[in-house]
């Protein structure tokens, strides 16, 4: 039986008044390629950004079998890609330096590690072997396609380009898991075809777990395994078959996802 | 002519000196910069004429006060940031004049502005001691030695702080060592250029060499060239000429950042295409 990577149970944040998440509930188990659906404001961020000790929550959120006293410990083992991470545009750091920067400390990995092991999870250490930091920064780059590009300064490259390049800097600390939210919402077609192939090869390939948010229907069709669909609360999570052959589900989905839309559009 | 000067006890101080200063100011500059706390080195220095104020005030080495308050005010400016929802210019505003208006008010009760406060003010680099000199070179060591050993985290932490708090630094920790640093490299640096211009050798010779659209550490080198440059020409030029030696250097740093825009506009450098940072929501 696949062991539970992630467990989230009765989850609610708000802020001052407002409810964001509202007591979600749900597993993450190793190997899933788990896409979460739902509209803007949905929630979707605010879940990860509790996930990841970023934001304040109420209810239990376990990692690895452990609560959040060890957090500090398995975060720097989780990957995580935002929609967009804001620097500076003439940032001085070539596409190798930004890379470079996901590396952590042996102190660092075994302490995580050591966590891990005890919940049983299969990890499959790619960069473990290799001692030189160039190798691993290279591997890293060739794996999302962007060897060719590692003198370029970050603030060079296209949106799809940038995104993968944070793909290997998380890549470079041979996650378990990884997070990502929505990290194509703002780069053209052809980019995120690329994208998802790599997300859907580290998945098979490397064994890595991943849990992305998206609001491509289509992409969630081709490379998801699993689903889950949310607007402030989990109304389905299950096999991604199951989701897409179910059109009540997908009729509210797409209606819920309507009026947030057009609710967005009326302020 | 320059081994006539460099005879001189006071040139070789003044020169020694003025390079240590221009190697932390623009190495810490780099971060503050990338950090967008350019402004950072001007609050600082109005706190640390407050500071001043009450070392004259108090009979006490002016210096010694200026460091404590001033590293006091950056303390208290990276609460204000952390804690209230004050903007990083605001917070640096609040700061700044608080700082000054504290020096005025001391400044007038110890009977008016003094040889020394002018100094502090507008810095001479050229009427520096052998105890200064020393405590410069050795305060210029500490600083390089602990931004060369975390400058990898300052990096991180200056790309996207919320990537390096995930990656398991303790950004806490590392954002008050870094206004401590930086008080410390501000209140080091007045001698050169003294307090009015001290930011300006800590953010142009930083944007000059970010022009150069290279990587981390080439941009540091270049930087930090250009400093040193800009201070022992600066030095040399108003010895020879009689002109102020912070006014002078100052000028110099910045015909090198417009030089350097002219040749990005010839050509002679690559150009680095910019891109804004699209507005795309954030209200998932």
């Amino acid at each position: 039986m696949m062991k539970k990577i992630l467990q989230v149970k009765n989850l609610t944040v708000s802020y001052d008044s407002y409810i964001a998440v509202d007591d979600i509930s749900f597993d993450v188990l190793e190997g899933d390629l788990l896409g979460i659906v739902g509209p803007n404001g949905s929630g979707k961020t605010t879940m990860f950004r509790a996930m990841l000790g970023l934001q304040q929550y109420v209810g239990k959120i376990t990692m690895f079998g452990h609560g959040t006293d060890k957090f500090k410990s398995l975060l720097p083992l989780i990957g995580y890609v935002p929609q967009k991470i804001t620097f500076e545009p003439n940032f001085p750091a070539t596409v190798y330096d930004v890379v470079s920067m996901g590396i952590i400390s042996d102190k660092k990995i075994i302490k995580g590690a050591k966590l891990i092991q005890q919940c049983g999870c299969c990890w499959n250490r790619i960069y473990k072997d290799m001692s030189k930091t160039e190798d691993k920064i290279l591997t890293a780059l060739r794996t999302v396609g962007l060897e060719h590009l590692k003198n370029r300064r970050i603030g060079e490259l296209s949106g799809g380009e940038q995104q993968r390049v944070f793909i290997a800097q998380s890549l470079i600390k041979d996650p378990i898991l990884m997070i990502l939210d929505e990290p194509v919402t703002s780069v053209d077609v052809e980019s995120q075809t690329k994208f998802y192939k790599i997300i859907k090869k580290l998945n098979e390939d490397n064994g890595i777990t991943i849990i992305w948010s998206s609001h491509d229907l289509d992409a969630l069709e081709n490379y998801a395994s699993k689903v889950a669909c949310m607007n402030k609360k989990i109304f389905f999570h299950g096999k991604k078959e199951q989701f897409f052959a179910d059109e009540k589900i997908l009729k509210t989905y797409t209606e819920s996802a309507m009026q947030m839309h057009m609710h967005g559009h009326g302020h | 002519m320059v081994l006539d000067i460099l005879s001189y006890g006071f040139m070789q101080k003044a020169l020694i000196s003025g390079i240590a200063i221009s190697v932390i100011c623009s190495f810490m500059g780099t971060f503050l910069v990338l950090r967008r706390y350019s402004l950072f080195g001007d609050g600082i220095s109005h706190v640390a004429f407050g500071g001043i104020s009450v070392g004259l005030f108090l009979g006490i080495f002016p210096l010694w006060t200026a460091f404590l308050v001033s590293i006091l005010g950056g303390l208290g400016l990276q609460k204000l940031r952390s804690s209230t929802k004050i903007s990083g210019d605001a917070a640096v505003a609040v700061i700044l004049v608080s700082g000054l208006a504290v020096g005025i008010i001391l400044i007038s009760m110890s009977g008016g502005f003094s040889v020394d406060l002018f100094s502090f003010l507008f810095g001479n680099i050229l009427l520096i001691s052998t105890e200064d000199m020393i405590l410069i070179i050795a305060i210029s060591v500490g600083i390089v030695a602990v931004l060369f050993v975390l400058q990898k985290q300052f990096l991180q932490l200056s790309f996207n702080e919320e990537q390096a708090k995930i990656a398991g630094l303790n950004v806490t920790l590392l954002n008050y060592l870094f206004v401590v640093l930086a008080a410390v490299t501000v209140v080091t640096s007045m001698r050169l250029v003294g307090i009015l211009l001290i930011s300006a050798l800590i953010v142009i010779p930083n944007i000059t060499a970010m022009l150069y659209g290279r990587g981390f550490k080439k941009t540091v080198g270049i930087s930090i060239s250009m400093a040193v440059f800009s201070t022992v020409m600066g030095i040399f030029l108003s010895y020879a000429f009689n002109l102020a030696p912070s006014g002078t250097i100052v000028v110099i740093a910045v015909a090198l950042l417009l030089g350097t825009i002219a040749c990005r506009y010839a050509g002679l450098i690559s150009k680095v295409e910019i891109r804004e940072p699209s507005k795309i929501s954030h209200n998932s």
